[in-house]
Parts: C-alpha cells; sequence; structure tokens
C-alpha cells in the first residue's frame, strides 16, 4: 500500500444492539432489525431523536435468495421512518455487515454525515438445509462449487492442509468448540447458550426417560468423538465444527467524535478500520493462512497504531472451528502454526490472556451472515464498556478490543478495532 | 484452439474434449489453470493456451456427506461420502477437483501428498452434459 491511512476525522460509536439470534418461524427480517435497533437506542444514554440519522448502511448477503426480495436498503430506512434519507446495501458475503460498518464509518470521516445507522440482517431459517447451502455456495468460487465443495468442505479441506503443515488434529478443533460453547452459556442471545456438559446432561436425561440405555461419555472430548452424537459433515468438519443457520440482525450508531459526548459519556471510538480481498481456493499458494485478513489487519493496525499485543479482547469469524485458529494467527495474536495450542493451553478462553469470542463466536452465538460482523462489534461494545454481565471479560482497565469478519472462502475480510478512553 | 477466448467456457469445452487447458503469460511466462486473461504477476493481456500433462499431489481435501443437490443425484449421501480437494499440478498450479478411487468414509486413510492422475468424469448428455475435473492415485 502507499502511505500511510487516515481518517479524516475521528468516528465514535455511540450505541449498539442486536436481536436475539436463533431459527424464528414467525420472526421476519423486518420484525429482526427493529429488535435490534431497540436495544440499541436504550443504550444511547442521552437519548437519539432518529430524525438526526443522516443515512443507513445495512449489510445482507442472501435475502435476494431467501426471502425473494434483494432490496433491503429502503425496506429498513422505511422501518424505522428515516425515509427519504439515503439507504445503502452492502453485500460481502458473510462480512456484509462488516462493510456497513466501514462504509458508515468512511462517510462520517469523510465530513459528509454526522450521525449515521449502521446494521445488518439475514432471514435464513425458513428455507431446508439443502436450499440454505446452496444459497451460501454464491459466495464460493464457481470451481469450487462444480468440484463438489460446500462451505463446511472448503473449510473441512483447509483443515487438512494445517493439520499436515503444523502436526494439529480434530482433538485441537474440539477445543475450540468446547470454549465457544462454555462461552455462549453465559450469553442470552445466543443461538445455543448452552456448554457441551449441559448438551451431554440432556442427552443422557432423555435416553432415560425414555428408558433407553443412556449414553456413558467420560467428558466433552468423548463426546465430540462419538459419530452418533457428532456425525461428520464435511471431514474432518463435524456437526459441531460449523456454526448454524440462523435468523438475526444488529446494529451500532456512529457519530463524528466532536458529536459522541451528546448521546452518551462512555463513547468507543473507531481507530482501525481494514479490509481485504482474497483469492479461491486454487490460487492460494497456501492454504494455512488468508491473506485478506492479513491485509486487513495491517491496515486496521497501521491506522490505529496498536499492535496485535494490544488487543485485549477479540471476535473472530469462527464459521467453522479451523477458521477460529487461522484468524487468531493471521492477526498476529499468535505465531503461524501455533493458534491450536495457544486455544489447547486455555490462553483463548473467558479468562485467559487473550479472550477471544466471549459471546461463543459464531459457532454458538449463531451466524445470519449479514447480521454477523455488527453483531461481533456488538460484543465487543459490551465487553469494553464492562456490560458483558457473567461473561465479562476479567481483564483490569479493559479498552482496546477488536472484531474481524470474513466473507466467502476469504474473498472478503476486514477488522475493526475499537477503544474506550 | 489458438482462437478460443481465455475464459471458463473456454475451459470447459476443452474438459468436455478431455483436455486441461490453462493459460501461460507470453511475457512473464506464469501458469493459470483455470485460465486468466489478465497475467496477475505482470499485468500482461498475452496469453496462450497450454495443456496440462495431467499428474499432479494432493494438496488439501475433503469427505462431504451433506452435499449440493447435484452430487446427491449421483448417489452420494451421509453413508457414502465423496471426495474433493486441491491439487498441485506437476507443472505448478493449482486446482481443485474431485479425488476418486479413495474410500470417503476412511479419511484417515487418505494422505496428502500422495500421486495423482487426472482424469474426466463426463456426466448428462446433449445440452446439459458437463465434464468434472477429476484425479485419482496413481
Amino acid at each position: 500500500m502507499r502511505g500511510q491511512r487516515r481518517l479524516g476525522r475521528g468516528v465514535a460509536m455511540v450505541g449498539a444492539g442486536m436481536s436475539k439470534f436463533g431459527m424464528f418461524s414467525d420472526k421476519d427480517s423486518k420484525y429482526l432489525f427493529a429488535e435490534a435497533f431497540h436495544e440499541m437506542v436504550s443504550t444511547i444514554d442521552k437519548g437519539l431523536d432518529p430524525k438526526d440519522i443522516d443515512a443507513l448502511y445495512l449489510g445482507n448477503f442472501t435475502n435476494d435468495f431467501f426471502v425473494h426480495q434483494g432490496h433491503w436498503g429502503p425496506i429498513v430506512s422505511d422501518l424505522l421512518g428515516l425515509a427519504p434519507r439515503p439507504a445503502t446495501r452492502t453485500e460481502g458475503a458473510c462480512a456484509s455487515s462488516a462493510l456497513a460498518f466501514r462504509e458508515g464509518v468512511f462517510a462520517i470521516a469523510s465530513g459528509f454525515y454526522d450521525v449515521v445507522l449502521v446494521g445488518g440482517v439475514e432471514e435464513m431459517s425458513k428455507r431446508s438445509t439443502e436450499e440454505v447451502t446452496q444459497g451460501l455456495a454464491m459466495a464460493a468460487s464457481p470451481y469450487e462449487v462444480k468440484a463438489g465443495f460446500t462451505f463446511p468442505g472448503v473449510f473441512g479441506a483447509i483443515a487438512t492442509a494445517y493439520f499436515a503443515k503444523y502436526g494439529a488434529s480434530r482433538e485441537h478443533l474440539m477445543n475450540v468448540t468446547i470454549k465457544s460453547h462454555s462461552n455462549a452459556r453465559l450469553n442470552p442471545k445466543a443461538q445455543f447458550n448452552v456448554s457441551i456438559r449441559d448438551i451431554m446432561d440432556q442427552r443422557i436425561a432423555k435416553a432415560k426417560s425414555k428408558g433407553e440405555i443412556a449414553p456413558t461419555w467420560g467428558d466433552e472430548k468423548e463426546f465430540l468423538r462419538d459419530p452418533r452424537a457428532n456425525p461428520v459433515v464435511a471431514w474432518p468438519m463435524h456437526l459441531f465444527d460449523c456454526c448454524p443457520i440462523s435468523d438475526g440482525a444488529s446494529c451500532a450508531l456512529l457519530v463524528s467524535e466532536e458529536l459522541a459526548r451528546d448521546f452518551t459519556d462512555d463513547p468507543l471510538y473507531v481507530v482501525g478500520i481494514g479490509q481485504g480481498s482474497g483469492k479461491g481456493l486454487h490460487a492460494k499458494e497456501d492454504l494455512t493462512y488468508f491473506e485478506a485478513t492479513r491485509y486487513a489487519a495491517q491496515e486496521a493496525y497501521g491506522l490505529s497504531g496498536f499492535k496485535p499485543e494490544d488487543i485485549q479482547v477479540a471476535e473472530v469469524h469462527d464459521c467453522f472451528s479451523i477458521a477460529e485458529i487461522l484468524h487468531i494467527e493471521d492477526l498476529g495474536f499468535f505465531k503461524q502454526g501455533e493458534g491450536y495450542k495457544a486455544v489447547a493451553e486455555g490462553l483463548t478462553r473467558l479468562d485467559g490472556p487473550k479472550p477471544i469470542n466471549t459471546s461463543g463466536g459464531l459457532k454458538c452465538k449463531g451466524h445470519p451472515v449479514g447480521a454477523t460482523g455488527i453483531g461481533q462489534l456488538v460484543e465487543i461494545w459490551k465487553q469494553l464498556r464492562g456490560e458483558a454481565g457473567d461473561r465479562q471479560v476479567p481483564i483490569r482497565d479493559l479498552r482496546i478490543g477488536a472484531a474481524q469478519s470474513l466473507g466467502g472462502t476469504g474473498g472478503t475480510c476486514t477488522l475493526a478495532i475499537l477503544e474506550r478512553r | 484452439m489458438e482462437d478460443r477466448p481465455f475464459n471458463d467456457i473456454s475451459y470447459e469445452r476443452f474438459l468436455s474434449e478431455d483436455k486441461l487447458m490453462g493459460s501461460r503469460c507470453q511475457k512473464c511466462d506464469s501458469l493459470f489453470v483455470p485460465p486468466r486473461s489478465i497475467c496477475i504477476n505482470c499485468h500482461s493481456f498475452e496469453m496462450k493456451w497450454t495443456e496440462m500433462k495431467g499428474k499432479g499431489k494432493l494438496v488439501a481435501f475433503t469427505c462431504i456427506a451433506i452435499g449440493p443437490p447435484f452430487m446427491m443425484r449421483e448417489g452420494f449421501d451421509r453413508k457414502h461420502p465423496y471426495v474433493t480437494g486441491v491439487v498441485e499440478l506437476e507443472e505448478g498450479a493449482r486446482v481443485v477437483g474431485r479425488i476418486e478411487g479413495v474410500d470417503g468414509t476412511r479419511p484417515e486413510n487418505i494422505e496428502i501428498g500422495i500421486p495423482l492422475k487426472l482424469e474426466f468424469l463426463h456426466r448428462g448428455e446433449g445440452a446439459n452434459s458437463t465434464t468434472f475435473l477429476a484425479f485419482r492415485p496413481s
């Protein structure tokens, strides 16, 4: 890149909210967004007059395919009574709302707008698993689709390359899953807010109540090794390595730095923002990292002046367990090829030195694709402001957090860094 | 052959003729499979077609139990997973393709790095015919 990245003026985040993530037969995209907006408004201590919102940027990936309606910007703008102010939809596959966030930051940093609403929404669960798989494959390269790759398949293949290069195994991926579930247990908004142990206990109780022989798993890993409990989806990706199909929405209010304290006494500042693009699976020189994430990280770290070791809490895009390991390496939290060891040592746990995916991650919080990027930032918002409840990380002087998103097979990757001052 | 545009339509037509073709940059000699019309190394637009010999090694793979409808129609399912992967050709380029002749229910027996040879799977007829790129252990 030529020269240093810079923002024309400072941008602050003064409110954030999300709907519950899950599979809802009785909630549509508009209702979900309203739920997220309602929570966001409640977080703005000094109040928000929606008439002050200059523009909306909305991330959405597949509603064209799943809901047969593609033009979501104005629908959400009308829902909130923002029309005729402008609404723009952003698409970056599973990173769609991370792009909405970035566009919102640019719109304010340029000086054009002062108050911008950014959000994301996705409605997936009313379709069959086959239809969702086919719809999401729209984000892969046509060569991968033709070769029979599914998204779990792409990440399965990446895992085999990582295992062969660094000596990791399925057992290491299980550490990611167990951690995600134990964090999600403490998150009431999560789709699966249960630990693996809770799931084991439920299954044992169910078997007993039916008069069947109860399974006897020694520990969580034994449960995850059991093909009846955890069947293969795309080897080595098993059911518990994969994020679910989800519905949900998220949003945040961005304002110029000088206006921040008109909205709240406790704003967060957007100090780093980065984005990269990547190639298809066959064109990558090495499958064990994402060059787009590395590029996004370089941009965001450069802008913020912070280094990987300065990031105190992070949400990363764990669409599949192996992805979390690659991301924590690509972001520089751990050395290349050592991410799996860090997870095994508990370094990324809620009470560890580098807590990752305190929300439960995409795996357990849920992954309504267009809502995910800002959904991750909602978690960082809560953590940095000390409002994460039972899952609040116990680090003292918590002030710097980051969220990383990935779209497709690494085609679009982003990193945002937030600071509390 | 030289007249065909460097795109996916030509690439697919070559596959249907049992040829795996890539494009080679006339300026810097970079090889691209599937073909590119613009060299991403030196940004030249001068390409020529080149045929791959069909030998390679396995770089990464997966055994898919839940596949898209077109694979399920071939008879694959949870009990009969298919294998697909990334293959590095002897010429240096990488491609994605089906891996035949290995047992998808025994992934632990499939080793990264094994030598593979190219084959073409012709499916469907007439306007619906498609050729899938595949490899099997050599």
